[in-house]
């Protein structure tokens, strides 16, 4: 099929596949996959810059299926995920300056990529770390029905300690975040979480799920399932300001997204579906190959001197 | 058990055959008609193309979340 925006001729059955194998991510992770997709569709023949600017645009509708679908399950908190819209775009313009920065410099794709694998390894090291740990103690606490932990939706983590101290920061305003039982905790903290996450998206690329909903998790104390779907409702925001961005640049070949959102929208709630039959800690565990891929991808670009 | 799940892969994969045809049909009257007017609109007009674009995908999002959930309950309530 010819996609005249981008001048591409791509397989819409390819397409598709990726968005169904995207959008079971997405669903069950609360991530873009956009260290899948990007490579995806330049695979596929499409130029660097439309397939960062696509992606944002099949990002968008992919969430939005998610998250209706984490909604209807009880696992959005709207004001969480609305605070944490601001902080992320503010977040991904400081990203973006950054890497002008750096192309003036000249090192832009070298420290992209230090940066990125550290990143990467350093978030699958932590949550491999700490969802066995927490296993291994839920174990030792109770015969451990998964279901039942999944129903009830409490999260046990290992790194809890540390989370309530930060809850415990009295940095005003402090908020409520009744939907994902926080009684207060400080607006500052979320903000730049959220920042962190739009900071790493600016820079990296993509909607940077893969630090966001680990961050809410240990940072903020969110219960798993509600990050995943908060984070979800989040990217919405984020990846609309993004894919505007984007298109006026020139950027984005929307059909192509259209066609690949057809195939994740079916995923998405194959996803979002399957997270109730899992509890927090092995949703995380299962998680940490993730960030590997990418950090995978990227090793391979700086070697091979490719760019996917 | 077994026979619930036997179940349940069977109505997802009469919902994927429903949702492939349903989905092929889309390719070749709605994008297949949209594709010229929109290069045509990302050439001219970008600001207009940016904001359609976002529109168009999260209409599509809407849509197709109703449509497989509407499927998921016709087969469901079918096979039970």
């Amino acid at each position: 099929m010819f996609f005249p925006i981008s001048g591409a001729d791509i397989s819409p059955i390819y397409l598709a596949v990726v968005g169904f194998l995207i959008g079971i991510l997405g669903g069950f992770f609360g991530v873009g996959g956009s260290f899948i997709a990007g490579p995806a569709l330049r695979l596929a023949g499409l130029d660097w810059n439309f397939a960062v600017g696509t992606d944002l645009a099949h990002i968008v509708g992919k969430s939005v299926v998610a998250a209706k679908r984490h909604r209807a399950l009880g696992n959005v908190d709207l004001r969480l995920g609305l605070i944490m819209a601001v902080g992320t775009i503010g977040g991904a313009e400081v990203g973006a300056q950054a890497i002008q920065m750096l192309k003036r410099a000249g090192n832009v794709n070298f420290v992209v990529s230090i940066v990125s694998i550290v990143v990467y390894l350093s978030i699958s090291t932590f949550m491999l770390w700490e969802s066995r740990k927490t296993l291994l103690s839920a174990k030792g606490r109770s015969q451990g029905n998964v279901t039942k932990a999944a129903k009830s939706k409490k999260d046990h983590s290992a790194f809890g300690p540390v989370t309530r101290a930060i809850q415990r920061l009295k940095i005003w305003p402090m908020i409520s975040l009744p939907v994902s039982g926080i009684r207060a905790i400080s607006l500052w903290m979320i903000l730049l979480v959220a920042f962190v996450g739009g900071l790493f998206s600016g820079f990296l690329g993509g909607g940077a799920g893969y630090i966001r909903m680990p961050s809410m998790v240990y940072v903020l104390g969110i219960p798993t399932h509600l990050a995943v779907g908060t984070d979800l409702f989040e990217i919405i925001i984020s990846a609309s300001y993004g894919t505007f961005s984007h298109a006026i640049k020139g950027n984005v070949d929307i059909l192509i997204a259209l066609v690949m959102h057809t195939g994740a929208a079916i995923g998405a709630q194959i996803g979002a579906i399957s997270t109730q039959y899992f509890a927090g800690p092995r949703i995380r565990l299962a998680f940490v190959p993730l960030p590997l891929i990418g950090a995978a991808i990227v090793i391979y670009t700086m070697i091979s001197g490719h760019k996917l | 058990m077994k026979k619930e799940t036997a179940k349940t892969v069977r109505a997802f994969a009469i919902e994927l055959v429903i949702y492939a045809v349903l989905v092929v049909t889309y390719f070749f009257l709605v994008l297949h008609l949209l594709g010229q007017w929109l290069y045509q609109l990302e050439v001219q007009h970008r600001y207009v193309y940016a904001v359609l674009a976002i529109l168009l995908i999260i209409g599509q999002a809407v849509l197709l979340e109703s449509v497989t959930t509407f499927l998921i309950r016709l087969i469901r309530g079918r096979s039970e």
